[in-house]
């Protein structure tokens, strides 16, 4: 067990001040993991090369997921993807985050009623924290989705019990 | 007083404690929450197939080595290339010298067959006492 993470019941001015420092390092340096599935993963290329550069946010992609922060699930998972998917969820280190990116990911998009081979959504598999609408979403919204997530984050306190 | 190596000693305290007081305060930070599939190794999200400590065949290790001691080679001779005109004929005939030797051991790879990806059977010598039947049975009456 760690010393902070999730050991005191009350926050006081000491662990605030912490919880604030870690927020703020995490959320300005959210590392993705750079992996791509579909169409969306054209714009996550997009949205991470110079025109709307990711780089500005503190955002790159890592190619591991043990250096990597957020998992940007951008495309169509099919099941046989489902379990790799399952499994670098894993293998992240903690804290992790997961974006959804667009239709297929959110839900199963088109593939909804008949795609035999689609998981319809990727959090039957592992838990998402902020999805992104569109088939495929511009690079604005994958913006606004992870800016998104660093309000969730700046929200979160590492080191007070969860209820 | 300090000498001047007292001072790369106190840089070397430094340097452990900077290193040693980061290690500290992740440890202090970070989460500890593990489980087995946290833990197994990344393949691209493949299941690991068999162990990383495998064995690799000894002729990679001899290329590796000969490349090494001609890249090394090249190294001293550019520097020497460079000076050469203000060197003279000494450290030109030094230069041979050293390439001399290392032409031997070239040639010596090459007629050993260590070059060649298929290596030649080497000729074991082996020794078979030629005992024969009937010098055994004059031993043993």
């Amino acid at each position: 067990m760690g010393l902070l993470d999730k050991q005191f019941n009350n926050s006081n001015i000491i662990i605030t001040s912490v919880d604030n420092l870690l927020n703020w390092a995490r959320l300005s340096s959210m590392w993705g993991m750079q992996f791509g599935l579909a169409c969306c993963a054209i714009e996550m290329m997009a949205t991470g090369a110079s025109h709307y550069d990711l780089d500005r946010f503190g955002i790159f992609f890592r190619a591991t997921p043990r250096q990597s922060d957020v998992m940007i699930v951008a495309g169509t998972v099919t099941l046989k993807m489902a379990s790799r998917i399952k499994r670098l969820y894993d293998q992240m280190s903690e804290p992790r985050y997961v974006i959804s990116m667009g239709s297929c990911s959110n839900c199963g998009g088109p593939y909804w009623e008949h795609g035999y081979h689609v998981l319809k959504g990727v959090d039957r598999v592992i838990p998402v924290d902020v999805y992104v609408p569109g088939c495929p979403p511009r690079p604005e919204a994958l913006m606004e989705g992870l800016m998104k997530l660093q309000e969730k984050i700046r929200n979160y306190s590492s080191v007070k019990k969860t209820a | 007083m300090l000498t001047e190596f007292g001072r790369v000693f106190i840089f070397f305290i430094v340097a452990a404690i900077f290193v040693a007081a980061g290690l500290v305060f992740a440890w202090l930070l970070r989460p500890h929450r593990w489980y087995p599939n946290k833990l197994t190794t990344y393949e691209c999200g493949e299941e690991p197939v068999g162990n990383a400590l495998v064995r690799f065949n000894i002729r990679f290790y001899i290329v590796a080595l000969i490349f090494l001691i001609f890249d090394v080679e090249v190294v001293f001779l550019f520097p020497w290339a460079v000076v050469f005109q203000r060197l003279g004929m000494f450290a030109f005939v030094e230069m041979l010298v050293f390439l001399a030797i290392l032409f031997v051991g070239y040639a010596y790879v090459w007629v050993k067959g260590d070059l060649d990806w298929d290596r030649p059977v080497p000729f074991i010598p082996s020794t078979k006492p030629e005992v024969t039947h009937q010098l055994h049975q004059e031993a043993t009456i």
